[in-house]
């Protein structure tokens, strides 16, 4: 996180895969154990990765980084599924230590509802930047827009996005 | 969208690194504070005989307090607006407390207990219950604003922190108006004055401050 923070995008790169598995056990343990199925894992996952990205300057670089990422999970797991009329007592400290981080088929299950509800073009640059690979830069010049505006618009579409899953309760 | 293409997006986001949240925070709390003096320059007005209240221990005590509380607050407010929540937040004010404690305990042991009542009451009881809320209006929207910023483990309890905050911004300008300096007044009407930015700020924060 301190090498991001430096501007390091394959130590960032690499840092949201690592947490992107380790969440992904942590929040189907946490829907399990709140007797729900892991029908709605991903978007949980997803959700807390937005989240401790837009908020990454929240964490005290003095502090270990374990539990910061520990509290965002937990955060969003319980918001996830108070929004669904669960609310019992539930913390992922019983198991976030003991869960077995592995790759699995999980990480293929599309969650393309929320995209959707973006602004067509918040939307277009998230789809050129994640679905097709392109680079900043790439995306300006097919957009017609400078590389700054096109990095303004997906900032602004994060936040969007992160906005969405706050008010989505179905 | 798949975790992986998120993933990409994230990494392609490089935000320009903003201030630091205590930065922030204290250039708000400045720019309401400055709000709230102009309002108290122009409704209330510094009390007739500042000049010799300032060299009274009563008075120096007063702002001591007030200013003990808008640094504790202060600090509280960055602790509670991070997601791993501090074990013990009350404990923070634990000072204050001290000295609050401490304080009365001086005015009733030099005064007759005769006019400790007198002195309870004071003179300006009502004027300080709607000064100090009145004041911590503008501090407490801006500290709101800057602390959506962060992502409290609680927002109700981060939002509390904010109101503690504006009401000591408050307080501090109200303290120069107030003709009663006693101990046994000020702890008891400026925490009363408090209690419902407190509460406000509680309410507000438990909606405003989600992420």
């Amino acid at each position: 996180m301190r090498r991001a923070r430096q501007g390091d995008d394959e130590a960032y790169r690499r840092l949201l895969g690592h947490v992107s598995l380790w969440l992904r056990a942590v929040v189907r343990r946490g829907l399990l154990a709140a007797g729900r199925g892991p029908a709605d894992c991903e978007d949980v996952v997803q959700e807390a990765l937005l989240a401790m990205h837009l908020k990454r300057a929240t964490w005290d670089e003095t502090q270990p980084i374990e539990p910061w990422l520990r509290a965002i999970a937990r955060y969003k797991l319980v918001d996830h599924l108070r929004r669904r009329g669960f609310h019992d007592h539930l913390d992922i400290d019983d198991y976030a230590d003991e869960v077995a981080v592995t790759a699995d088929a999980d990480a293929a299950v599309d969650s393309g509802a929320l995209l959707a509800s973006l602004p067509k073009r918040q939307r277009r640059i998230v789809e050129e930047i994640s679905l097709e690979g392109r680079r900043a830069a790439e995306v300006a010049e097919r957009l017609g827009m400078s590389e700054g505006a096109v990095r303004v618009t997906l900032h602004r579409a994060l936040k969007a996005l992160a906005a969405a899953y706050r008010r989505d309760e179905r | 969208m798949k975790t992986g293409n998120l993933i990409d997006a994230l990494v392609a986001d490089r935000p320009p690194r903003g201030k630091p949240l205590r930065w922030a925070l204290a250039a708000a709390l400045l720019a309401g504070g400055l709000v709230s003096l102009a309002l108290f320059l122009a409704i209330l007005g510094v009390r007739a005989d500042i000049g010799p209240a300032l060299a009274t221990w009563r008075f120096e005590l007063k702002v001591g307090l007030v200013l003990l509380v808008l640094g504790l607050a202060f600090s509280l407010c960055i602790a509670l607006s991070r997601p791993v929540a501090p074990v013990h937040p009350g404990r923070r004010l634990l000072p204050l407390a001290t000295l609050a404690v401490l304080a009365i305990a001086i005015e009733l042991f030099i005064l007759p207990s005769a006019s400790w009542a007198s002195r309870l009451m004071g003179s300006n009881a009502l004027v300080c219950l709607i000064a100090i809320p009145t004041l911590a209006i503008a501090p407490l929207v801006v500290v709101l604003a800057i602390l959506r910023a962060g992502a409290p483990a609680s927002p109700a309890f981060a939002g509390g922190a904010a109101g503690l905050l504006a009401a000591a911004a408050a307080a501090a300008l109200y303290a120069f108006h107030c003709f009663d300096d006693s101990p046994l007044f000020v702890v008891t009407w400026y925490a009363l004055a408090a209690l419902p930015v407190v509460a406000v700020g509680a309410a507000a924060g438990h909606r405003l401050l989600r992420w």
